[in-house]
């Protein structure tokens, strides 16, 4: 009788065991040392040993004003860009999604933002809003329009950067959507202009809830990006005028590597963390519901 | 068989001859700034190695970066650095505190001013050779003075009346850096002139009456008569719009005059530039001269014989006068009496340097190791005071505010009260 070699009796084990390497080491693995250095005094410019302190950390950094104010600056960049791009790229796809001359020229054009570079499309921008020689403030000139601060005033800066996200983010929600719309079948929506449906209740009633699924799994997906941007308001504004534009992933950089405080720099990313985590979530339910 | 066994022999001696001429290579690793300096370092490399038989791993970096990676390597104990570019008043207190700078005991350091190496040296044996010093200057558009019929400002009062005169609707009166911490260095030279100072041995004093008048006067001057958007700019923003005609007059380091007289850079002619001291405060005409960038060796380093030969060569006075004739503003006295060198460089740059170096402040910013997070709680006050043109009612009382929260800094790291 064959007798089962050790690879064959743990074949089951030994199979998945690379991809469970590869994500223990890559992702369980700095998480929770992130989550460990949250409890140290370790402070680059000190020299001092790292020492275990607690809580400390925690009661440190939830007090701060600062930090309080990232949260809600991060919150209302992602909620208001990701309902924007949603929107937005969903009507674009829906535009999109029927035989016209120049489509896949539309198409090509739509993916041009979202191959730029995050620090090279900042820097455009940055050109483009300047106050004093930006075409922004030309253009609005032109128009008999009044000018404004864009990027350099505390009021707008966020709205500044929303509207450069969208520009960028858009277009991916778009392409997913299209995709969706491709997949759909002929058939209810045949039956709706039978039964005498207007345009606008075909795309109410049929098309948006049957494409709605996948327009969540792009927000998911958005939404956990723009709840991390990092690279086009560190180039734009690197989280300034003052503090204005400090989402919580350029307090986490600066707290880390400006001011050298590895132990409370990493409570700002644990609680960015659980951020992007309890959002997704959220999501993912709304997704399940809607499926159902 | 006999193949597999000359083909082993043959490996066995490739490898032991790698092997030999790795032993025999002699390699440092050297982290360049991207500074100009910088670059003439990296273009004049290869001489060396042709010179010394060393060979020369060097990484260039923007200066934020710098700073980190180096505090990043050297904190782990993982780095093999040998020969570094460093920002004695950025870093310069943390990493000399921390023992990752080499004393440097045998070179000569009679030719650098004597307020240049006091931050070089923090009473004991120098642990960086200066290369490259700046000094806050006043830049200004000499045909628009001459339309205005405006004098050069001597004196802060004039310089507040040029300003308003200046200003108009096209071209903002005044510019100086208010992007929060990066406005921290210019606005030095201004408590400085009304007698203020951030740290007085080893006690943040920037709440003191003096010095908020100071930051009061420079809200004033930029909230009133600056571009707009000022408090997001710094030098990298202000420049373009001087260089466009946007601008009268800018306070900012020396070191931007080579660029804004660069014909391939401007949209003015270089003869309409002019250069001067900073106008004089109430109490003092103190400007900064500062050592904004110097080169080490690393405390850890294992190549230390070679490491001290390429600092040698990377502060000879050779490379200093071609720094020089590259519109670098090198430490070194000697080049700024070399006549060959002053031939090409701006008289106005020379005076201005000839001032600072007799009566210029060695420090542009707090001097402490938590500097970058210093430079942040400073930089709120100068946003509000710009933002409020100078009037904020709070401003007092942040600074209190402000002051607390920096000794508690200084505390943290062990330096407060501390000369």
């Amino acid at each position: 009788m064959h007798k089962p070699s050790f690879i064959e009796k743990n074949i089951r084990i030994l199979f998945p065991l690379p991809a469970f390497l590869f994500i223990a080491l890559l992702m369980i693995f700095p998480i929770v040392y992130t989550l460990a250095l949250s409890f140290t005094s370790w402070n680059l410019t000190s020299g001092a040993p790292m020492r275990f302190i607690g809580l400390r950390n925690y009661g440190q950094i939830l007090l701060e004003p600062r930090f309080v104010d990232a949260i809600v600056r991060t919150l209302t960049f992602t909620i208001c860009a990701v309902v924007i791009e949603a929107v937005l790229g969903t009507a674009i796809a829906i535009i999109l999604n029927r035989a016209f001359i120049g489509k896949s020229l539309a198409k090509l054009l739509l993916l041009l933002p979202l191959v730029s570079t995050p620090v090279a499309v900042g820097i455009i921008f940055n050109l483009f809003y300047d106050p004093t020689i930006g075409l922004a403030n030309f253009a609005l000139s032109s128009l008999g329009l009044p000018q404004g601060l864009w990027v350099s005033s505390a009021a707008t800066v966020i709205p500044s950067l929303i509207i450069v996200d969208v520009w960028q983010w858009t277009p991916m929600i778009t392409l997913i959507v299209l995709a969706g719309l491709a997949g759909l079948s002929e058939e209810p929506f045949e039956a709706a202009r039978v039964d005498g449906a207007t345009q606008w209740q075909v795309l109410r009633y049929v098309t948006i809830p049957m494409v709605m699924p996948v327009i969540l799994t792009a927000v998911i997906l958005r939404l956990i990006d723009a709840l991390k941007t990092f690279d086009i308001i560190f180039a734009m504004t690197g989280g300034g005028p003052g503090y204005a534009s400090e989402t919580l992933n350029i307090m986490g950089f600066k707290y880390s590597f400006e001011y050298f405080r590895m132990g409370q720099a990493s409570v700002i990313l644990i609680a960015l963390f659980f951020l992007v985590l309890l959002c997704s979530m959220g999501i993912m339910k709304l997704r399940s519901s809607s499926e159902n | 068989m006999k193949k597999i066994l000359a083909s082993t022999v043959v490996l066995m001696s490739s490898l032991c001859l790698s092997a030999t001429a790795f032993a025999q290579t002699k390699e440092i690793r050297v982290l360049l700034a991207n500074h100009p300096y910088g670059e003439l370092l990296k273009a004049a490399i290869p001489d060396f190695e042709k010179q010394s038989g060393i060979k020369v791993n060097f990484e260039s970096l923007q200066e934020g970066q710098l700073t980190t990676k180096l505090t990043t390597e050297f904190a782990t104990k993982s780095s093999s650095v040998d020969v570094f570019m460093t920002r004695p008043l950025q870093e310069g207190k943390m990493f000399n505190r921390n023992g990752w700078y080499e004393p440097l005991t045998t070179q000569d350091f009679s030719d650098y001013p004597k307020n240049v190496m006091s931050v070089a040296a923090a009473g004991s044996a120098p642990f960086l050779v200066p290369l490259v010093t700046e000094w806050q200057v006043l830049y200004y558009r000499k045909d628009l003075f001459q339309a205005a019929g405006v004098e050069v400002p001597k004196t802060f009062t004039e310089l507040e009346a040029a300003a308003k005169k200046l200003n108009s609707d096209t071209v903002a009166g005044i510019a100086s850096r208010g992007k929060g911490a990066a406005a921290v260095t210019q606005l030095s030279s201004y408590v400085y002139n009304f007698g203020g100072q951030y740290i007085d041995k080893g006690v943040a004093v920037f709440d003191s009456a003096p010095a908020v008048e100071a930051i009061r006067y420079y809200g004033k001057l930029l909230g009133s008569y600056g571009p707009k958007g000022v408090t997001s700019m710094s030098w990298e923003n202000i420049m373009p719009l001087f260089q466009a005609g946007k601008v009268a007059m800018w306070t900012d380091a020396s070191v931007f005059y080579g660029q804004i007289v660069d014909p391939a850079k401007t949209q003015v002619p270089a003869a309409n530039f002019g250069i001067a001291n900073l106008p004089a405060g109430p109490k003092a005409s103190s400007p900064f001269l500062v050592t904004s960038w110097g080169i080490a060796v690393a405390k850890q380093s294992k190549n230390k014989e070679l490491a001290f030969k390429f600092l040698d060569w990377a502060t000879s006075k050779e490379l200093a006068a071609k720094g020089m004739l590259s519109n670098i503003t090198m430490a070194r006295s000697s080049v700024w009496k070399d006549p060959k060198v002053l031939e090409s460089v701006n008289p106005g740059l020379v005076a201005t340097r000839a001032y600072a170096a007799e009566n210029g402040n060695p420090l542009d910013r707090p001097y402490m190791s938590a500097v970058g997070e210093a430079r942040d709680q400073i930089g709120e006050l100068v946003i509000e005071s710009i933002n409020t043109k100078g009037e904020s009612a709070n401003l007092a009382a942040m600074a209190k505010d402000k002051v607390g929260r920096v000794n508690d800094l200084l505390k943290d790291s062990g330096e407060y009260g501390q000369p």
